[in-house]
């Protein structure tokens, strides 16, 4: 039982965890990398978006004239437009999302390694976190909050539309498809992502410090920030879900897959 | 050895003065049934090295004395079970990395004195008519919360900002400074305005909350979630905020109703 001197490591200089610690930046790594590679791909392709009546999240809302499903009926951007009509939205949402503080997390550990792992040390030799550009510009989550509860009202109207399925005699009867069902588990992951974000919680009561004759207020708080507890799962699932959703209605139009519906009434 | 005969517990624990020149030194001890970390140091120092430097109070998780790096985790070494730690393996246990060494698990935590004397104390509103201050429970609940600190500091050492980068330590107070800032801000009866204070002098926008503090809080403070990123949700409405700014400018600044 005598005392043996052993390696000697400054504590500063490596991290003493010898535990998985590299696991979770490493998926959440791979992960996002392919959320992004498949992004660019869908978002670029122009083609195979629509499947009557599944529109893809990634088009939607779908404004130009040269898309196959017009969300609004009528184009806003004019047939001068030719390429892929996800590029006017792809924005919102990525910029939502880029800049929400569960993503910061996931992709500084994951992506800058700032730090990859707690006590584990920094890659880089300097840091100044958010005080400078680019990473400043985190500060403007807020707006792009707006923006991303307008996007998940339209995609809402998407997956009411998705019940609406085309019948053989030309018209439109009440049906659940795969498709559908998928379309709907999406919007409702989107909106629990939307509505547990850290700026909501601020909006509706978090910015108070009196509650006291703000009933609603207090309400809304207490609701969203039960919400907020799972925003990082609801952040990874939608994501995942609205990625397999694109994919799915991508994978119909092109004809790979057949979408298993029933159809009521047609 | 009988099945029922005490297992032996290796401990690697950090000897030294000088982080360059101190080392880890492995000690075997008996087990006894229930023991925390903090009781393998005891025995260590009765049977092995009385002089081992181990600061500790209540031992029972209160104190915030005897905080230290079990296995590279940051934690308290009187809630830390060794049963629940690998049993096929030494138990590594080094001084908090981010404050300076004094000697053994010993470190010199008065960085946090420094940066909690910045901070204005409470400025009460008058009182009413009736001669009181009144707060209400759901007021008050929030900020409850963040009054439950410590101040083992555990937050303040798994802190990359100041744990990887020494030159920051001027410029950002900590995650546990933002507790006690937010206590303060959010505070119902509180008329102190700290958004600037909190921005400039201490630094929360070299936060990137990756939440490691709220990982290692013994006392399970959502520290990121409710005290942080609440805070930096009000910088930017005061700073950062376009439509804000326009507003003020065209209908005056107009008294605080938080």
């Amino acid at each position: 039982m005598a005392a043996m001197a052993t390696t000697a490591l400054p504590a500063r200089q490596g991290t003493l965890r010898r535990d998985l610690w590299w696991l979770e930046p490493a998926l959440i790594f791979v992960l996002f990398t392919a959320f992004v590679l498949y992004s660019i791909y869908a978002g670029l392709a122009n083609a195979n978006y629509y499947h009557d009546p599944y529109l893809s999240p990634f088009y939607s809302p779908c404004i130009s004239a040269n898309c196959s499903h017009l969300t609004f009926g009528v184009p806003i951007v004019g047939e001068w437009w030719n390429l892929a009509p996800a590029i006017f939205i792809v924005g919102f949402p990525l910029s939502f999302r880029l800049t929400c503080y569960y993503y910061r997390k996931a992709y500084y550990r994951a992506f800058f390694w700032s730090p990859a792992a707690c006590t584990v040390p920094d890659a880089r030799a300097t840091y100044g976190g958010e005080t400078t550009v680019p990473f400043v510009w985190q500060n403007i989550h807020r707006y792009t909050w707006y923006a991303a509860v307008v996007i998940t009202a339209i995609l809402a109207y998407d997956a009411i539309l998705a019940f609406r399925m085309p019948t053989a005699s030309g018209g439109h009867a009440f049906g659940i498809g795969l498709g559908s069902v998928l379309m709907a588990v999406n919007v409702v992951l989107i909106a629990l992502y939307t509505f547990s974000c850290h700026f909501c919680r601020y909006l509706v009561g978090g910015r108070h410090d009196r509650f006291f004759g703000r009933r609603v207020a207090l309400r809304l708080f207490t609701l969203v920030s039960r919400m907020n507890t799972r925003h990082g799962f609801y952040a990874l699932t939608s994501l995942v879900s609205v990625g397999l959703t694109e994919l799915y209605i991508r994978l119909l139009a092109m004809g790979v897959l057949t979408d298993p519906r029933i159809v009521f009434g047609s | 050895m009988s099945a029922e005969t005490p297992h032996e517990v290796t401990v690697r624990v950090w000897r030294g003065e000088d982080r360059a020149t101190g080392r880890f030194e492995e000690h075997t001890v008996g087990a006894d049934p229930g023991m925390v970390v903090l009781d393998v140091m005891f025995k260590v120092q009765a049977e092995q090295v009385p002089d081992l430097a181990v600061r500790w109070n209540c031992k029972a998780g209160k104190c915030g004395s005897c905080s230290a790096e079990i296995n590279g985790d940051p934690k308290l070494m009187c809630m830390t079970r060794v049963s629940s730690l690998p049993a096929n393996e030494p138990i590594t246990v080094a001084p908090m990395a981010a404050f300076p060494l004094v000697r053994d698990l010993v470190t010199d935590v008065s960085f946090n004195y420094e940066k909690a004397k910045a901070i204005p104390n409470v400025r009460l509103s008058p009182r009413g008519p009736d001669g009181t201050r009144r707060m209400y429970q759901e007021e008050v609940e929030r900020v409850q919360e963040f009054h439950k600190c410590i101040e083992c500091f555990l937050c303040q050492n798994v802190c990359h900002v100041i744990r990887d980068h020494e030159e920051n330590k001027q410029a950002f107070s900590g995650p546990r400074f933002f507790v006690r800032l937010a206590a303060l801000e959010m505070h119902p009866l509180d008329t102190h305005d700290r958004l600037e204070m909190i921005r400039a002098k201490h630094g929360l926008g070299f936060c990137n909350i990756t939440k490691c503090c709220t990982e290692v809080c013994p006392e399970s403070i959502h520290i990121t979630d409710n005290a942080i990123i609440q805070l930096k949700e009000r910088v930017v409405t005061e700073y950062y905020d376009p439509l804000v700014w326009v507003k003020r400018r065209v209908f005056g600044e107009k008294e605080s109703t938080r």
